[in-house]
């Protein structure tokens, strides 16, 4: 029995290498094809990948979020025209249109999903984690959400609205949440740490301020 | 097409396991098959749209079964065979061996890396004006195109009411198809969780889609 368990074992990590294998040599594959047909220029490629690497990531959303949380001004304007408002902004990366944000209040919380692939407001929030592109969150979030929250190990009041925003076309959603307790005063800076990129999915809520001491 | 990549509201799939720490991509492959895919969109070789519907397009249980880029990669394969841009044989080979059609926009080189750092704008002039306004309780129609559409069949026949109007917008069901732009206004519609899902759903949820005119009629 244990021999076939380590037989059984053995051969899924051989069957995992050399599907990783082959699917990297077809990749490359395809790559050099591309390269050979004058269609991209391969140091164009690592400029992109390079990007999302260390360019385009949730700091971008959370000093929106710091901000709007800091100036009433601009959080009515983030409101009204997120794209607009935050292009003014020179300190984060611009951002493509019809970007809406939608604010959490005590009455009500938002999530953000993509039921039909993946959607998702990459700008602001970096390219989405795997969760959010995979069956059991883009199946749930719309018929289930509490207990995808119970997921992330988030409880909402019963009464509180919920609102799940599908993003089946090219608007995109970001979740403004809820600025904690006891930050009056509070740079713009040190209230971005605060801000977590699933509080602006919506599965998740900014730190506390006690959260930020360890 | 009614596939399996339409998820809204199925069983089965388990809890949301996110990873901690997780890394922007998990294999080098994946960072190619990425930007490979941005880069042949740019260039014009293919659109956003029809790289939806070649994904949806995979069988089911290869669907399923693989990875976020997996998905991408064997989609983007696919289309290039389909499209008549790259060889079976060439893939086989691993080299170019024959000549290809030319690009739209011609080669993805370093100066069109600064354009991809927003999304693409799709937003085009309108054909007519809007037929819905705020406040509108409108129906999605029952439609089940074999060909690519962004109305999941979780609203389909549902009422819901429209929230705002959000331009005018390249149509993905022909786009896909390389039909088209067909400009069409989209809205914002939400629908109440009692009637996508019965009597016994959330009373206090509400979910909302983002609804081409066309998919619409008034309830």
């Amino acid at each position: 029995m244990a021999h076939d368990h380590d037989h059984h074992h053995h051969h899924d990590h051989d069957h995992e290498h050399s599907e990783l294998s082959e699917t990297q040599l077809r990749v490359r594959a395809l790559e050099t094809i591309l390269t050979e047909k004058g269609y991209v220029d391969p140091k164009a490629l690592d400029a992109i990948v390079e990007m999302y690497e260390t360019k385009i990531g949730p700091r971008n959303g959370a000093r929106v979020i710091a901000k709007a949380w800091s100036d009433p001004a601009f959080k009515q304007a983030l409101l009204d025209d997120a794209t607009k408002a935050i292009n003014t902004l020179g300190h984060v990366s611009r951002t493509g249109d019809h970007l809406i944000a939608v604010e959490n209040t005590p009455q009500r919380h938002n999530m953000v999903v993509c039921t039909l692939c993946s959607c998702y407001p990459w700008e602001m929030l970096g390219l989405p984690p795997v969760w959010y592109k995979a069956s059991p969150y883009r199946s749930r979030a719309v018929k289930d959400p509490r207990g995808v929250l119970a997921d992330f190990g988030v409880s909402l009041p019963k009464d509180i609205e919920i609102r799940v925003w599908d993003s089946t076309a090219e608007t995109r959603f970001l979740v403004l949440p809820m600025r904690p307790e006891g930050t009056d005063g509070w740079s713009e800076d040190k209230l971005a740490e605060l801000v977590t990129r699933d509080s602006m999915i919506g599965t998740g809520l900014a730190r506390k301020p006690a959260e930020l001491k360890s | 097409m009614n596939g399996v990549h339409d998820m809204g509201g199925m069983d089965g799939f388990g809890k949301v396991e996110p990873e901690a720490n997780e890394p922007t991509f998990h294999h080098e492959w994946e960072a190619r098959v990425m930007a490979m895919v941005r880069a042949m969109g740019a260039n014009g070789g293919l659109n956003i749209d029809s790289q939806r519907f070649a994904r949806e397009s995979l069988p089911p249980e290869v669907y399923l079964a693989s990875s976020y880029y997996k998905k991408w990669f064997l989609a983007v394969e696919n289309q290039l065979v389909e499209r008549n841009m790259v060889g079976a044989d060439e893939l086989e080979a691993g080299h170019s061996l024959h000549q290809s059609p030319p690009l739209l926009r011609g080669k993805f080189t370093l100066d069109d890396v600064k354009r991809c750092e927003t999304r693409a704008n799709f937003d085009r002039q309108p054909q007519g004006p809007a037929i819905f306004k705020p406040g509108d309780k409108v129906r999605t129609k029952n439609i089940n195109p074999l060909t690519h559409t962004r109305l999941p069949r979780y609203v389909r026949g549902h009422t819901g009411v429209v929230e705002r109007i959000n331009g005018c917008h390249v149509f993905p069901d022909t786009n896909a198809h390389f039909k088209g732009d067909h400009p069409q206004w989209l809205y914002t519609v939400v629908f109440d969780a009692r009637d996508l899902w019965g009597d016994d759903a959330d009373p206090t949820l509400k979910v909302s889609i983002e609804a081409f005119e066309p998919y619409l009629e008034k309830a």
